[in-house]
């Protein structure tokens, strides 16, 4: 690849932030432990549960929409699974499976509310977000009379599911593999396949792509399905290795997701992104949040830092972009 | 209205068609053919009703007097996808493109080529690429790389692009809209003889402009359309470029108006 080339990529932008976090940390805080495989191990972690959010995020927001409603569904599919299981005494995986079904619904609900009223997604899910973190309290107060869930060790398959959503390989958590594995497969399906192809199509040009026969509606639906569940399965990764869940768990994840996105080079008004990049978004969000604990400042001013990133971020995008433009013509 | 048709059946053909928008009449008993290999120019002002006839000829709307025949056949389209089924493809001035995707992926979007099965069916990027360059070839284009977004390419390059697409999947009419509207001098020579090389490769063309000028360069007969009406069709022997301008202003009326302009 060319090195122009290069400069069209929309991951130019956060690699470059990625490397100089990493260098920046490696200096200030690399004798306090940034790193060790460890410290390297505790920023991956908060990576892979972002990333796993960010891959699907990015996608729905190529095909031009957003999704904040994650968050709740996170909060929703812990609660679903955790109640399934102390309540109902359900084993661990029907009560994976009624909350994986849940959030396939919540996702079906959103895109069909998005494609049959052209409403703007960012009030629907707004909307969506709303009500189910509402309907989370309501309905786990209801129950339980209180808003934590715990003892899951005690239900049926914890064990299985504590090594497949909550091992760990050497330091590292096994969610670093769903990441990469995800990552991977989303990334393929962006830029090998027909839906991908299709997902590109839909953002950049709507009109354009339902005069060409794509299923415009049919590919944002399954999208917003897609971004629910993954937002199951880290649910389902915070409740089995918390052995239990919280009615608040997930808050903000959605807004964390959508800046690993718009990190990693997609761009809001769709049409344009990668996958990867939002890998790295999550990578370079990990690495922030861990390294101002590592280099001894408040870990209360990271979001500080992030903001500032996210902001320089865009901009070298957007201002190399445009040059890279202006040089082809 | 003199043109050697060898007995065949035109491909397009719109035989005394109306179409009316509530009490507004938009097209007035419009009757046009299109042979194989030849291109038909429809020229018309603003509100000529050059757009309700695209619509009408593409599927979009159906006629509500009249009827379309394809090869001597009386046809109704029930939507553009039907139309496109029985070849008449048209170009709109948007060209139906993804700017920020590349010339490849464009060419194919909504009829990518695959392989292997599902779940591993994947797009065919080396095929697909295969064909756009010799598509893109027989019209004259020669890009040197193939994954550059389209928004890349130059106005005419991006016509080319589209015509060559349509040609591909099938087309045997070609409907235009306005392809040279928007383009400079330059580049708007560039589209001219790509719709000459349409016409080489045995389409038919229908060239909706309201520009005499370059109509007159490329048409074979040339039908002028006013007020939804349609005032004759002339084979381009009958008519010269002047008389065609003079024409298609709505003829008496300019020369009022310059002599009032004379006058004043």
């Amino acid at each position: 690849m060319s090195a122009r080339k290069w400069l069209y990529r929309p991951e130019l932008g956060v690699v470059a932030a990625v490397v100089a976090a990493w260098l920046f940390f490696a200096i200030t805080a690399g004798d306090s432990g940034f790193l060790t495989l460890s410290g390297t191990a505790s920023y991956l972690a908060i990576a892979a549960e972002l990333g796993i959010l960010a891959a699907p995020v990015a996608l729905l927001m190529i095909a031009g929409e957003f999704d904040l409603s994650i968050g709740s569904t996170l909060a929703a599919s812990g609660m679903t699974m955790a109640l399934c299981t102390t309540e109902l005494g359900w084993p661990l995986w029907a009560g994976i499976a009624a909350a994986a079904a849940l959030s396939a619904c919540v996702g079906l609900v959103n895109g069909l509310i998005v494609t049959r009223t052209r409403l703007p997604s960012f009030i629907v899910t707004l909307g969506t977000l709303f009500i189910l973190a509402g309907g989370t309290i309501g309905t786990t107060r209801l129950i339980t009379g209180r808003t934590q869930v715990g003892g899951l060790e005690d239900a049926g398959g914890f064990g299985a599911a504590q090594k497949l959503f909550a091992g760990q390989i050497g330091p590292f958590s096994i969610t670093l593999l769903w990441w990469v594995g995800l990552t991977a497969l989303a990334t393929w399906v962006l830029v090998r396949t027909r839906p991908g192809n299709w997902i590109f199509a839909v953002g950049g040009a709507p009109d354009a792509a339902r005069r060409l026969g794509i299923p415009v509606d049919r590919v944002k639906i399954l999208l917003f399905m897609t971004t629910a569940l993954a937002a199951c399965l880290v649910a389902t990764f915070q409740t089995v290795q918390f052995r239990g869940t919280d009615v608040l768990r997930g808050t903000g994840k959605e807004l964390e997701a959508i800046l690993a996105a718009v990190l990693g080079g997609t761009l809001l008004t769709g049409g344009r992104g990668s996958v990867f990049g939002a890998a790295c978004g999550a990578l370079l969000f990990g690495m922030v949040q861990q390294g101002i604990v590592f280099s001894g400042v408040d870990s209360d001013w990271y979001k500080v830092f992030l903001g500032a990133v996210l902001i320089l971020a865009v901009l070298l995008n957007s201002s190399v972009q445009m040059r890279a433009a202006e040089a082809r013509r | 209205m003199s043109h050697e048709t060898n007995g065949k059946a035109p491909i397009l053909e719109a035989d005394h068609v109306t179409k009316r928008f509530g009490r507004i009449t938009a097209l007035e008993d419009v009757s046009m053919r299109v042979y194989a290999s030849e291109i038909l120019c429809v020229l018309g002002d603003n509100g000529a009703g050059k757009s309700t006839l695209i619509k009408t000829l593409s599927g979009v709307h159906p006629p509500d007097e009249g009827r379309l025949l394809v090869d001597g056949e009386p046809v109704r389209f029930s939507s553009p996808r039907d139309a496109l089924a029985r070849g008449i493809a048209t170009v709109y001035q948007d060209l139906a493109m993804v700017p920020m995707l590349s010339v490849v992926r464009n060419f194919f979007l909504g009829a990518e080529p695959t392989r292997g099965v599902w779940p591993l069916r994947r797009l065919d990027l080396r095929e697909a690429e295969a064909v756009v360059r010799a598509e893109l070839k027989r019209m004259g284009v020669e890009l040197r790389d193939m994954s550059v977004p389209v928004s890349a390419l130059s106005g005419g390059q991006r016509q080319a692009l589209a015509i060559a697409r349509a040609i591909h999947f099938g087309a045997r009419v070609l409907v235009l809209d306005e392809p040279t509207s928007a383009l400079g001098v330059k580049q708007a020579g560039i589209v001219l003889r790509y719709v000459m090389e349409a016409r080489t490769r045995g389409c038919g063309v229908i060239l909706i402009t309201h520009n005499p000028h370059h109509a007159h360069m490329v048409g074979d007969r040339f039908t002028i359309l006013n007020r939804g009406r349609c005032e004759g069709t002339f084979a381009k022997a009958e008519i010269s470029r002047d008389e065609l301008v003079r024409r298609m202003a709505g003829g008496e009326e300019l020369e009022q108006l310059q002599h009032e302009l004379r006058a004043s």
